[in-house]
């Protein structure tokens, strides 16, 4: 049983375009049987964040190629990727490198 | 081994491979100093710390810069910054590099050049004067002399552009060292003179004075509404995203040329990262674009003659430079391009960039493998000829023999003597002492547009000829484009009537002589 959390979900370089050009979204994750982790909070984000396209920002389970994953600045692939389990107050950020330049 | 009928079991498990163990424990260090939390994982599993990061980013920079030792101190060189992640990481570090210490100092001089796209990608006039403004902040903290340009200044552009002026010689290491050495000596009397108090020299002074001073290029207001026009119905007029793109790309680079001629720069920087250059190779093999993969992708491009193209980016993959902007906060504004949120096959260049990033998520040594091949392309001219023709468009020596094409040869007069004859000029304009070949119908019937299609297209490149194929109408094209094609056309035929007139000639002096000879031994028999 999972208490509700709070955190800062952040979009940038060019993922912000999914979301109506809001770059920081601080959301109330509700409580839940599973524990919050990545894979639930795209699936999360995909139902109540995402506008339009959403292949573009997610395949499959996890996020599209070319997007990066920092928690709290950090690299999510030293944290576990898809099931790093979510902390209050974290704050996670999708950063496109498809809009090159 | 494989028989028919029989069964293999269950297919592979969809999704990823397993994740690799090891990355997962938060007690894993810094693999380089062995005692930072590790930030960022690089390549195959190193973990970095943000300090050893930050080392290893600013030291690929500057290291692809001095071993490739084409930039003279001294010398102008201007960024080609489009906002985007890559070229903005670029111009930080030219502005880190030149703020050190002495040593180490980046010596050359910059400058900063931003185009702004936005007529082409069909951005409402709102937006586009939003996103100017945004550019001109940041361009006016630099601290460097700035140049902005519209896009529609093509159409001003004059044909000389696409000229390929007289090459600088290279000159071997020798002279590079040589050129680091005095200018170092200069500084440092430089240094003893300013202490002794007496004037310092004036040529000193250019390298030295802030930049502030040197003018920035700012034009008072939105380009005119005529050309605005002109290049939105261009852009429509284009019926595939990939040839869109791809004349984009070419109309940026005209313009970033005549800009660098114009205010004496000899070298382009553009921030192409690892993982663009990776895709753009792949995707130039498709679009036809083999021949010239290595000035596409290498790390210089002096196709231009006078201005080389330098990539410095060129070692750095895209998840590095998101990451260095992350942590150290280097400013970059998002723009959308000509192909945001275009659908995965809209484009080759979007088929490409999904292809070899999903195949990178797989296997990470993707990138980095078709990186290594590009390392490894020759610059080498065409059977030994470095000084033949060169394509309209893309300015690369040709690879089509416009001898060999017998087919477009044919194409071309059978689509004369369908049409109708040339008319004679009746007393307009002096006929030119070449005669025939001039006689083509030039004008506005439809013969005529015929022709002068023919004329651009047997001037370009084989991918060039491709795009074109996507163009439907070449009046919609600037003007100096088509009046290039035009004078490099006659020059051509000019030369084969020359050719034939000189060879007349000889041909009536054979004949004389044989007559006169006949006409003397007949004299003596008689």
């Amino acid at each position: 049983m999972a208490a509700p959390l709070s955190v800062e979900v952040e979009f940038g370089g060019g993922a912000e375009l999914l979301f109506d050009g809001i770059k920081k979204h601080q959301v109330t994750l509700p409580g839940q049987e599973e524990p919050w982790d990545i894979r639930n909070l795209l699936v999360w984000i995909k139902k109540n964040l995402l506008k339009e396209r959403p292949e573009l920002f997610i395949q499959g389970d996890s996020v599209r190629p070319g997007i990066l994953v920092l928690v709290n600045d950090a690299d999510w692939e030293l944290l576990g990727e898809l099931d790093y389990q979510l902390q209050d107050q974290d704050n996670i950020l999708f950063i496109s490198t498809l809009h090159g330049g | 081994m494989c028989q028919v009928g029989e069964d293999y079991g269950d297919p592979a498990p969809e999704g990823l491979p397993p994740p690799r163990p090891g990355l997962r424990s938060r007690e894993l260090k810094c693999v380089k100093c062995k005692e930072g939390v590790p930030v960022v994982v690089i390549r195959a599993g190193d973990a970095f710390c943000r300090d050893c990061f930050r080392a290893f980013y600013v030291h690929k920079f500057r290291a692809v810069l001095g071993k490739n030792r084409l930039i003279f101190p001294g010398e102008k060189v201007l960024l080609a910054w489009s906002g985007g992640p890559s070229s903005s990481s670029m111009v930080w570090q030219v502005l880190e590099g030149l703020s050190r210490d002495s040593a180490k100092r980046l010596r050359f001089v910059p400058g900063v050049i931003y185009v702004d796209e936005g007529a082409a990608c069909g951005q409402s006039p709102e937006d586009r004067a939003k996103t100017v403004a945004e550019m001109k902040l940041i361009l006016q903290t630099l601290g460097f002399p700035w140049h902005f340009v519209a896009l529609e200044e093509v159409f001003g552009l004059s044909p000389s552009v696409l000229r390929c002026s007289a090459q600088e010689p290279v000159g071997a290491v020798g002279t590079y060292k040589v050129a680091v050495d005095s200018f170092l000596q200069q500084q440092h009397t430089l240094g003893t003179e300013r202490a002794g108090g007496s004037p310092s020299p004036a040529q000193g002074e250019e390298w030295l004075s802030p930049p502030g001073t040197q003018e920035s290029q700012d034009p008072a207001g939105p380009p005119p509404a005529a050309q605005t026009e002109a290049l939105s119905r261009l852009f429509g007029s284009v019926k595939t995203l990939t040839a869109k793109e791809e004349f984009l790309h070419t109309l940026r680079t005209h313009l970033i040329l005549h800009v660098a001629r114009t205010h004496g720069y000899s070298k382009v920087m553009t921030g192409d990262s690892c993982t663009r250059l990776a895709i753009k190779l792949m995707t130039s093999l498709a679009l036809g674009r083999g021949a010239f993969l290595a000035w596409d992708t290498g790390f210089s491009d002096e196709r231009h003659g006078d201005v080389v193209v330098v990539r410095p980016m060129r070692d750095h993959t895209l998840k590095e430079v998101a990451f260095y902007n992350r942590l150290f906060a280097v400013p970059s504004v998002f723009t959308p391009a000509i192909d945001t949120k275009a659908p995965e096959k809209a484009s080759v260049h979007r088929l490409m960039e999904g292809f070899l990033l999903r195949l990178q998520a797989q296997f990470p040594s993707t990138v980095s493998t078709v990186y290594r091949t590009s390392e490894k392309l020759v610059k080498a001219p065409r059977d030994g000829c470095a000084a033949g023709p060169r394509c309209l468009l893309c300015m690369c020596t040709l690879d089509v023999d416009a001898a060999d094409s017998a087919t477009a040869f044919g194409a071309q007069t059978s689509g004369f003597s369908q049409t109708q004859p040339p008319t004679p000029r009746a007393g307009a304009g002096a006929p030119t002492e070449a005669g025939g070949a001039q006689d083509r119908c030039r004008g506005a019937g439809p013969c005529g547009r015929e022709d002068s299609r023919a004329q651009v297209i047997e001037q370009l490149c084989y991918g060039c000829r491709a795009n074109m194929k996507d163009v439907p109408s070449l009046d919609l094209l600037p003007p100096y484009i088509l009046a290039e094609a035009q004078l490099r056309s006659q020059r051509a035929s000019q030369e084969i009537q020359e050719y034939l007139v000189e060879n007349g000639a000889e041909e009536m002096q054979t004949a004389e002589s044989r007559a006169w000879g006949h006409q003397e031994s007949g004299a003596r028999i008689a």
